[in-house]
């Protein structure tokens, strides 16, 4: 549909279905919250086992639940509530889903929308010529958006009643995680920029709860301040957009932004600055440089959070932004170009860091970063529809990886547990050989690698080739390939974003196959004593795994290109999406019918570069070359260097944060507020009046002929004053 | 009315030097009953230019009332309290002390007569009559004043008790 | 005339403040105080020569205030002097602090 009708009245047809209910959504994770925060406070009043919100000094580890105490005599210390939280929390969840479906279904059935279903529910900022209104708008990005995260949300909730079965704050944890879900569901509905902001700071502040979960130890409170004063930084970069849009478009709600937008000089400083702001944001919130620092700390959190909000739902917000703003973003070319080259270096970047981690969290953290990189990518260059579908597979495969990897973190713990060993459960060094104990998580974790590294037929596949296909497509007709980016030429540079592309899905199939070599292939190297220990995880925790797996398999369906119609109907998903970003597509390139034998060639090229990397993989990596963390030589070179990131936060720390923290010690604290504030105004003050009392009390003599003399000189001021007026 | 007369000047000028003499004297010397004596001296020229600036009756209730009453209280109190030698009490301040007084009552002096900006007309308006001269105070001050007048005679009703509570001796 | 009169009462006035300064037993003090009040008198008689009896019947209640102040005062300097045997200024300090 044309963008201009997008600007009609909400449409009746859906008036009286499951979308009268759609402000339920979000309420039901967030009574959820409620609940079990209350369990949560109802728990710490009688203090049982020691839950470290409780009375602050619990002995919780530092990495995964299932274990409350060092001390391996104590039995794992259960919340007193557990039992309701086990209930309400995930409940909620899948009610959420339920809703979400049965609004799909309506939305289906009502065929065509003319216009988003703009809810208004009051009236929140009414400020002079400011009205911002707190309302809600589906339309079909929403859709897809809410039936992810409350999707994927819900086998993530089940997974964590398993994970999280010992650990004292589980009630908490519940707390956090339905009010994660509720402010990321306001994200996603959100009709306009600000209250799309009250999702996007709620869903940060989750963030920070949730990886700073296990506080008594300093380095997670560490890791999530982190996430939130980077994450900060991204937001003022949203703030400045949002004012720039008000100060000239009078507007911002995304209904009027639309309309405002057209007036706008195409590929002008105005419109790209905002842009480039809102990128600003994106980059804070889904990790691209320079603000990717925080993703690899979160992994401090407990691991279904990294699954839920680092890699399937948060951290997509920023590709989501994007998404929803594309008619701002079709209009300046040289932002495009900008997020899509972004995208493509961090991409190619987190790369190579992964192939160097030995904490199989911290392997997926970069990973995570790298395919939003391609996220971006596609965002950049206008393909909306398939950043948003690379957005879909992506929390399909890689909440599965990180779902795995709890499987696994689940089943090292255990072991250590039993054997009363402290050895790092996270690191690869200390697995290996863990096909034969998981089975189930072995097949799965493959399944999900393959489809990461993007092998045919699995959903990675679909999603990936897509996106390098876009790339490709635009270096010819189309408004990027004709701007230019810092002096080059727009189609040079789309085509380094396809190299870079290509190369970072390389080095993914690499890294995420040495992953799967190191974890379960090879000798076991945990210990003797712990191998009998170690198995697959209860059902609970599996069970969502297959869920994962073969949405992983199977997701690839959603957006079937053309040359392989055979296998279903073609471009379900940019068809469905096709009214919200169909337009902002178009204008930044018309989709032109490539040959088959380019398309052809493109897939070959894909599936050829998925397979070496898995092939280099298997021939550079040798698990039995491996020894356990405990007795590993450190790293030398260049390796060195990637596995220390490429020292990016040392260097941060350095240029960025030291500056800043002396600057405000030495010259805010000592120099005004010690010096100049206390020093000078406060104590000053009493300083001048205790003087000034001084001399008044000195000239309190008592002797008349002195008094007789003040008089005199005063006198003969007052007379001179006079004189000299 | 005619400009004065050299014979007026004369000894308008001679009383106002001899009254500025007799107050420098009577600052400097050292025993109080001949500073009291300048004091009284200075009154009585002072009396004199009033007479002359045709204000009689004051001229001569300043004799009566001043010279007359309230210098004498002075000096009965002076002797009643034998501070007649000069030796007893060593009054003047100190040398530097003397100086500063000097030199700030001369900035005094220097800024008063800067200040003393009045326009003097060169032909004064007509004196008052010379005859029934009581008449012409008495007038405005049983008429316009009448009111300060009372009050005074409450404030000296007041000084009278007050003077006399003050000084009684404590039986 | 009337400058005339007014430059000594300026005079005059001046050296009852340095009399004032200068000296320290307290009836001499209070003498100086009387200067001063009679060379107000004098300046107050110089401008009723130009602007009417106001100045005049001024003069009057001038004296009798000065008057009743002297009675008092000197009253005051008796009983003072009952206590502190002398009328040096410097032994009276009660106004201290």
């Amino acid at each position: 549909m044309p963008l201009p009708l997008l600007l009609a009245a909400a449409t009746p047809p859906l008036a009286g279905t499951a979308a009268d209910w759609l402000w339920l959504l979000p309420v039901l994770p967030l009574a959820g919250f409620a609940l079990n925060g209350l369990l949560s406070l109802a728990g710490a009043f009688h203090p049982g086992p020691a839950d470290p919100s409780a009375d602050g000094h619990g002995a919780a580890d530092a990495h995964a639940g299932g274990e409350a105490h060092a001390d391996e005599h104590h039995a794992p210390a259960r919340h007193r509530f557990a039992g309701a939280t086990s209930v309400i929390g995930p409940a909620v969840l899948i009610a959420a889903f339920g809703l979400a479906v049965a609004i799909w279904m309506a939305m289906r059935d009502a065929g065509e929308m003319s216009a988003p279903l703009v809810q208004t529910y009051f009236s929140w900022i009414p400020v002079g010529a400011l009205h911002v209104d707190f309302a809600f708008q589906l339309d079909q990005l929403a859709m897809v958006m809410v039936l992810v995260v409350t999707g994927v949300g819900a086998l993530i909730h089940v997974f964590s009643v398993g994970y999280m079965r010992d650990d004292p704050g589980y009630p908490r944890y519940f707390a956090y995680l339905n009010l994660f879900v509720a402010f990321m569901l306001v994200l996603v509905l959100g009709a306009s920029y600000p209250v799309m902001f009250i999702g996007w700071e709620g869903v940060g502040l989750c963030s920070y709860l949730l990886i700073g979960f296990w506080f008594t130890d300093k380095a997670n409170a560490d890791a999530g301040k982190k996430a939130f004063i980077v994450n900060r930084i991204g937001d003022f970069g949203f703030l400045v957009a949002m004012f720039l849009l008000w100060a000239n478009l009078h507007a911002l709600d995304f209904v009027g932004v639309a309309a405002g937008a057209k007036g706008l000089a195409f590929g002008g400083a105005l419109v790209t600055a905002i842009c480039l702001f809102f990128f600003l944001g994106c980059t804070g919130k889904s990790a691209q440089i320079p603000l990717y620092v925080w993703l690899p700390d979160a992994m401090a959190g407990p691991t279904p959070v990294s699954a839920l909000i680092h890699a399937a739902t948060m951290v997509t917000a920023g590709v989501y932004l994007i998404a929803r703003s594309g008619f701002l973003f079709a209009m300046a070319p040289v932002a495009g170009l900008t997020v899509a080259v972004t995208g493509a270096v961090t991409a190619l970047f987190a790369a190579t860091i992964g192939l160097a981690q030995w904490d199989i969290k911290k392997v997926l953290a970069y990973s995570t970063v790298s395919q939003l990189g391609f996220m971006f990518i596609a965002a950049g260059v206008g393909a909306y529809a398939t950043g948003i579908f690379h957005l879909v597979t992506h929390a399909f495969f890689k909440g599965l990886l990180f779902l795995g990897s709890g499987s696994v973190i689940y089943a090292m713990h255990a072991a250590y547990h039993h054997t009363g060993k402290h050895d790092d459960a996270q690191d690869m060094r200390n697995m290996g050989g863990l096909r034969t104990a998981l089975p189930w998580t072995f097949v799965l974790m493959w399944i999900a690698t393959l489809a990461i590294a993007g092998v045919p037929l699995f959903a990675g596949f679909f999603s990936k080739d897509e996106i390098l296909a876009k790339v490709l497509e635009r270096t010819t007709d189309s408004t990027l390939a004709s701007a230019t980016w810092l002096g080059l030429p727009g189609e040079f540079v789309l085509r380094a974003v396809f190299i870079l592309a290509l190369a970072a899905a390389l080095l993914t199939a690499v890294y995420m196959t040495r992953l799967m070599l190191f974890t379960f292939h090879g000798p076991n190297r945990t210990g003797e004593a712990e191998r009998a220990q170690l198995h697959e995880a209860p059902w609970i925790m599996t069970g969502p795994l297959v869920v994962l797996g073969i949405l992983s398999a199977f997701g690839g369906w959603l957006n079937v290109p053309d040359p392989l119609g055979a296998l279903g109907p073609v471009h379900v998903l940019s068809h469905w999406l096709e009214p919200v970003t169909g337009a902002a597509t178009a204008m930044v390139g018309a989709e032109h019918e490539a040959l088959p034998a380019t398309e052809w060639a493109m897939m070959g090229g894909a599936v050829l570069v998925a397979l070496a990397g898995i092939a280099i993989a298997f021939w550079r990596f040798k698990p039995a070359a491996l020894v356990p963390k405990a007795l590993a030589k450190p790293a030398t070179g260049f390796t060195n260097v990637l596995e220390h990131k490429y020292y990016v936060d040392e260097i941060y720390d350095r240029a960025i944060v030291e500056p800043i923290v002396d600057g405000s010690r030495d010259i805010l604290w000592t120099g005004i507020d010690k010096g100049l504030i206390d020093g000078l105004f406060v104590n000053g003050s009493a300083f001048l009046a205790r003087a000034l009392g001084w001399v008044g009390s000195k000239l309190q003599t008592g002797q008349l002929g002195e008094y007789a003399w003040a008089l005199a000189l005063g006198v003969l001021a007052v007379l001179g004053a006079l004189t000299l007026r | 009315m005619n400009p004065p007369g050299l014979f007026f000047q004369f000894h308008f000028y001679l009383f106002g030097l001899l009254a500025v003499g007799g107050s420098l004297l009577f600052v400097t010397r050292k025993s109080p009953v001949a500073a009291a004596l300048w004091l009284v001296n200075v009154m009585f020229c002072i009396s004199a230019l009033f007479v002359m600036l045709d204000a009689p009756f004051i001229g001569a209730i300043q004799v009566l009332v001043y010279a007359g009453a309230i210098m004498v209280v002075f000096l009965f109190v002076v002797m009643l309290l034998n501070l007649g030698h000069p030796s007893e009490v060593a009054d003047l301040r100190g040398r530097g002390t003397r100086i500063t007084a000097g030199f700030v009552g001369l900035a005094m002096l220097a800024e008063v007569l800067v200040l003393m900006r009045v326009r003097i007309p060169a032909i004064l308006p007509p004196a008052p009559p010379e005859t029934n001269i009581t008449s012409t105070i008495a007038a405005p001050l049983f008429r316009e004043y009448l009111l300060p007048f009372e009050l005074t005679s409450v404030l000296l009703l007041a000084a009278i008790v007050g003077a006399v509570v003050l000084a009684k001796r404590r039986v | 005339m009337v400058d005339v009169a007014l430059f000594f009462s300026a005079v005059l006035f001046v050296i009852g403040v340095v009399g004032v300064l200068t000296r320290r037993n307290a009836i001499l003090i209070f003498m100086c105080v009387e200067l001063m009040l009679n060379a107000v008198n004098l300046s107050f008689i110089a401008f009723s020569r130009l602007y009417g009896m106001a100045g005049q019947v001024f003069v009057v209640f001038v004296m009798s205030v000065a008057a009743a102040e002297a009675a008092v005062g000197l009253a005051i300097v008796i009983s003072i002097f009952r206590h502190y045997e002398s009328v040096d200024l410097r032994n009276i300090n009660l106004l201290k602090g």
